[in-house]
């Protein structure tokens, strides 16, 4: 048994093995179904239904999807340009804090100022994060996984002390909460009634922006140099140090923007579970998408409808919901071999 | 069984009909040959002939398509090394495949034993190496650490780690690539002696001369198919060259040409990365000359490259283009100031393998039109000059947006030619620019170098072939550990003299003198 590389990729394996890969992962997770003791057909249904199968399921996916678009993106940019950021999970607080300090009355500003301003501040706190790693590595060689990865524990501690300090909110009856942000600081509901927000739309035009730069600009094509082989880029003239320096900024502050958006769309106040681990589900997001920033989309909700819908379905079908985890892991699995089917052939002998 | 008698040999390998296709393509078209006990047998071809692929499936890389392959009379099981090497067939490839970490004894027998046995006979195993490195003339220091030894040295324990196996035939993938003529010299003995042991060796090359001096028979690849089966006794260097390419090859034609002003200077360069060395290194290069520079792979000929590539910032000395010395050579600078630069190893530095053609050509000037303007990339500019390249320089390809590394490696280096030249450098450094290439690329390649020199560039060629280097260059220069001799006119040169010099006994004078 051998891998060939295929000579030539058709269309209709480049979209027939993803297909196939989700088809496997939904069988994976059919046979745990039935040893919980529930019918997959009607888990799989309750599934579909509570993620997609009506208008209020439906946003309540793409609302879970926004902050994962954010961190999906992050991941992407960064790893196209083989800076291994694993700390979207910090850089996501990060974002989410200069929000409470700058929006819970510091600045009294109108909306169409004070929300500019303070997307501008998250993004500024989530780039200074990964700056410092990407400088470490770029500089002394530091392995930026361990970095930024052991940051993230840093980080949520010094969250969980400024919850606890300065941020606490006095009126918050002694959690560990931040006060709400003001009226002018966020970010409106698409649709009165929805819990929807704006922060979908900017994540969105994050999606096309990244994209943009990834084909168009002078930077992008840095990016994508160096993630191939920094070695040929050096040689051929292309400031690596400084490039990756770049990513990192752009990576931290499209994660911070996560966290921005999220408490400013969604929460209105800083907590400590703001966020359930959206740093690392983004860094599957981007895996899903294969790293293309439009794919983050669809990769996004993907993943937030399968969470979506399983908190739904084990309300009525009484299988847990981590059966959503086990889903997404297994489709990350099963996409990573559809991949490389597409670009192998295996030969029996 | 007795070493060969004076009687017909008996075929120890035969090869029928065998072939392999990778989609449309025909790698090997029934191709049949043989292999006598005793004997030394050529496979000639260009890269891209098949040669390797053939070796492969011999040796259970590869699966033949059709055909089949008989050992000593017996049927060998096709797709399987393991089978491959229980029948006596080793192989020694191209690039080396040793542990460097471990000394070279452990690197023999490593494979060779169970791998569910605690002890290892480190002692018999010992006994054994030493009496294969006398019988055959390959000594080497069993405890030394494979990091510290030469090329040569390691060639030598990677042929001790097929004969440990016990291989009855050995198959040597272009074997010479990294050796000093001298070092050559003393592989084709070794090979011999083999062969009067009773041995069989395949001598795989691209290089006439090389089987011309080894070889009793030969093989002669072309396009996948065999186009001719010659006794080295009764053919000849233009026979050969010919059936190898299919066509008469052109001499490289050097017209004489005054020097120029200079357009290089190096003045008292030193630089180092671990344990290589670049020791007060001076040269000038002048235009219309070509200034080869040619030592065995390892003295400081890539050093000496990256810094005038502008990747090696040196610790002293001055580097001076065309009159205006640069106080911090980078790449870009380099570039900027009209230094065209073609790059050791195409894979690794000259191209980006997962990036378009496009996206390659334009790599070394993309921050400025007409490739981008405020920031933004011109696609249908960087699409013009990669179309202008790819038809200016003949490259083979199935369109600008597939990805370099699908490319053969004469059309990678066709592309960089097209890069490089685009810009009618002043200087150019070619380093190493014709290795691994096959005999039509490096006649390209060569045509190339020498209209850069009509034009009035000046060429710093830095080659291990000395052949190529004596049929180019105007004037060489050696260098052996880091020193680089005072340049010499080809005139009067010989291959045995730049072999001295090249392993550090110097011609005459002070070789270290600037």
């Amino acid at each position: 048994m051998r891998l060939e590389p295929r000579a030539e990729r058709s269309l209709l394996l480049t979209l027939g093995f993803p297909l196939l890969a989700l088809m496997a992962a939904g069988l994976f997770a059919a046979v745990l179904v039935m040893l919980a003791g529930a019918n997959p057909f009607t888990v799989f249904a309750l599934i579909l239904k509570g993620s997609l199968g009506s208008r209020f399921a439906l946003m309540e996916t793409l609302t879970r999807a926004t902050p994962l678009i954010f961190t999906g993106l992050a991941a992407a940019v960064a790893f196209r340009a083989k800076l291994w950021n694993i700390g979207g999970e910090a850089q996501f607080y990060a974002g989410a804090v200069m929000t409470v300090v700058f929006g819970t009355g510091l600045l009294p500003l109108p909306a169409p100022l004070l929300i500019p301003v303070l997307m501008f501040a998250a993004m500024l706190g989530g780039a200074a994060i990964l700056y410092a790693p990407a400088f470490l590595k770029t500089r002394f060689g530091v392995d930026e996984v361990v970095t930024t990865l052991l940051f993230n524990f840093i980080f949520l501690l010094f969250v969980s002390l400024l919850l606890e300090g300065p941020l606490k909110d006095p009126m918050g009856l002694g959690w560990p909460q931040s006060k709400k942000v003001i009226a002018d600081a966020q970010l409106p509901r698409l649709m009165k009634g929805l819990r929807l927000h704006w922060g979908f739309v900017l994540a969105l035009t994050a999606a096309f922006v990244v994209w943009f730069i990834d084909r168009r600009t002078v930077l992008g094509y840095e990016m994508r140099a160096v993630g191939h082989n920094a070695k040929a880029a050096h040689f051929a003239g292309i400031p690596v140090a400084r490039v990756i320096a770049k990513t990192a900024l752009i990576s931290g502050g499209l994660a911070a923007l996560g966290g921005f958006s999220e408490v400013a769309g969604l929460k209105g106040n800083l907590t400590l579970d703001l966020s359930p681990g959206f740093g690392y589900t983004g860094i599957v997001v981007a895996m899903l998408a294969l790293l293309n920033p439009l794919g983050v989309i669809a990769a996004a909700v993907f993943v937030a409808a399968v969470f979506v819908g399983a908190d739904a379905m084990s309300r009525s079908a009484g299988v847990p919901s981590y059966i959503a985890h086990v889903m997404v892991a297994a489709s990350l699995l099963t996409m990573v071999t559809a991949v490389m089917f597409t670009r192998h052939r295996l030969r029996w002998r | 069984m007795t070493a060969s008698t004076t009687a017909q040999p008996e075929s120890v390998l035969r090869l029928s009909r065998i072939t392999k296709r990778f989609g449309a393509l025909i790698a090997n078209d029934a191709i049949s040959l043989d292999v006598k006990e005793g004997e030394i047998v050529g496979l000639l071809g260009e890269n891209g002939a098949g040669k390797t692929t053939l070796m492969s499936i011999l040796f259970g890389h590869y699966l033949a398509d059709e055909g089949e392959i008989t050992v000593r009379g017996e049927a060998l099981p096709p797709g399987s090394p393991h089978a491959a090497i229980a029948a006596g067939i080793g192989m020694v490839h191209q690039h080396f495949t040793l542990a460097d970490n471990l000394p070279v004894l452990d690197n023999i027998i490593l494979g060779a034993e169970p791998l569910w046995q605690l002890t290892s006979a480190r002692g018999a195993a010992r006994a054994r190496v030493h009496r294969l490195a006398q019988d055959f003339g390959l000594e080497v220091d069993p405890d030394a650490v494979v990091a510290g030894l030469t090329v040569g040295e390691r060639q030598r324990v990677e042929i001790l780690k097929a004969l440990y196996r016990e291989a009855r035939i050995l198959i040597l993938d272009e074997p010479t690539a990294v050796l000093t003529p001298q070092e050559s010299a003393s592989l084709f003995a070794t090979l011999k002696r083999f062969v009067a042991h009773g041995l069989s060796v395949i001598f795989i090359s691209h290089k006439l001369s090389e089987i011309l001096a080894a070889c009793e028979r030969v093989y002669v690849l072309r396009s996948g198919t065999l186009v001719a089966e010659r006794a080295v006794a009764g053919t000849s260097r233009a026979e050969l060259a010919e059936l190898m390419v299919g066509r008469p090859l052109p001499q490289p034609k050097v017209e004489p040409r005054a020097a120029g002003e200079v357009v290089l200077e190096l003045h008292d360069i030193s630089a180092n990365r671990g344990a290589h060395w670049l020791r007060n290194v001076g040269l000038e290069l002048r235009a219309g000359e070509i200034l080869g520079v040619a030592g065995v792979s390892g003295n400081g000929q890539t050093l000496l490259a990256d810094v005038i590539s502008g990747t090696l910032l040196p610790a002293t000395g001055t580097v001076v283009v065309a009159g205006a010395a640069i106080a911090q050579p980078t790449p870009r600078r380099m570039v900027t100031m009209g230094v065209g630069r073609i790059p050791e190893d195409r894979h690794s530095e000259g191209l980006i393998g997962d990036m378009s053609i496009t996206e390659n050509v334009m790599a070394e000037t993309y921050d400025a039109p007409p490739f981008s303007r405020r920031g933004l990339i011109d696609w249908r500019a960087a699409r013009a000059a990669a179309e202008q390249a790819v038809a200016a320089y003949q490259v083979k390809c199935q369109g600008l947006d597939g990805p370099v590394r699908l490319l053969s490696g004469g059309n990678m280096q066709k592309l960089i030619l097209g890069r490089v030249m685009a810009r009618s450098p002043r200087v150019v450094l070619a380093n190493q620019p014709t290795r691994g290439l096959d005999v039509g690329a490096v006649a390209y390649v060569h045509e190339q170098l020498l209209a850069a020199r009509a034009r009035g560039a000046g060429i710093l060629l830095i080659s291990e072939d000395l052949e190529e280097m004596l049929s180019l260059a105007d004037r060489i220069a050696v260098i052996h550990r880091g020193h680089l001799s005072a340049p010499l006119a080809r005139a009067g040169l010989s291959i045995g003299e730049l072999g001295l010099m090249m392993a550090g006994h110097g011609s005459g004078g002070d070789v270290h003198a600037a």
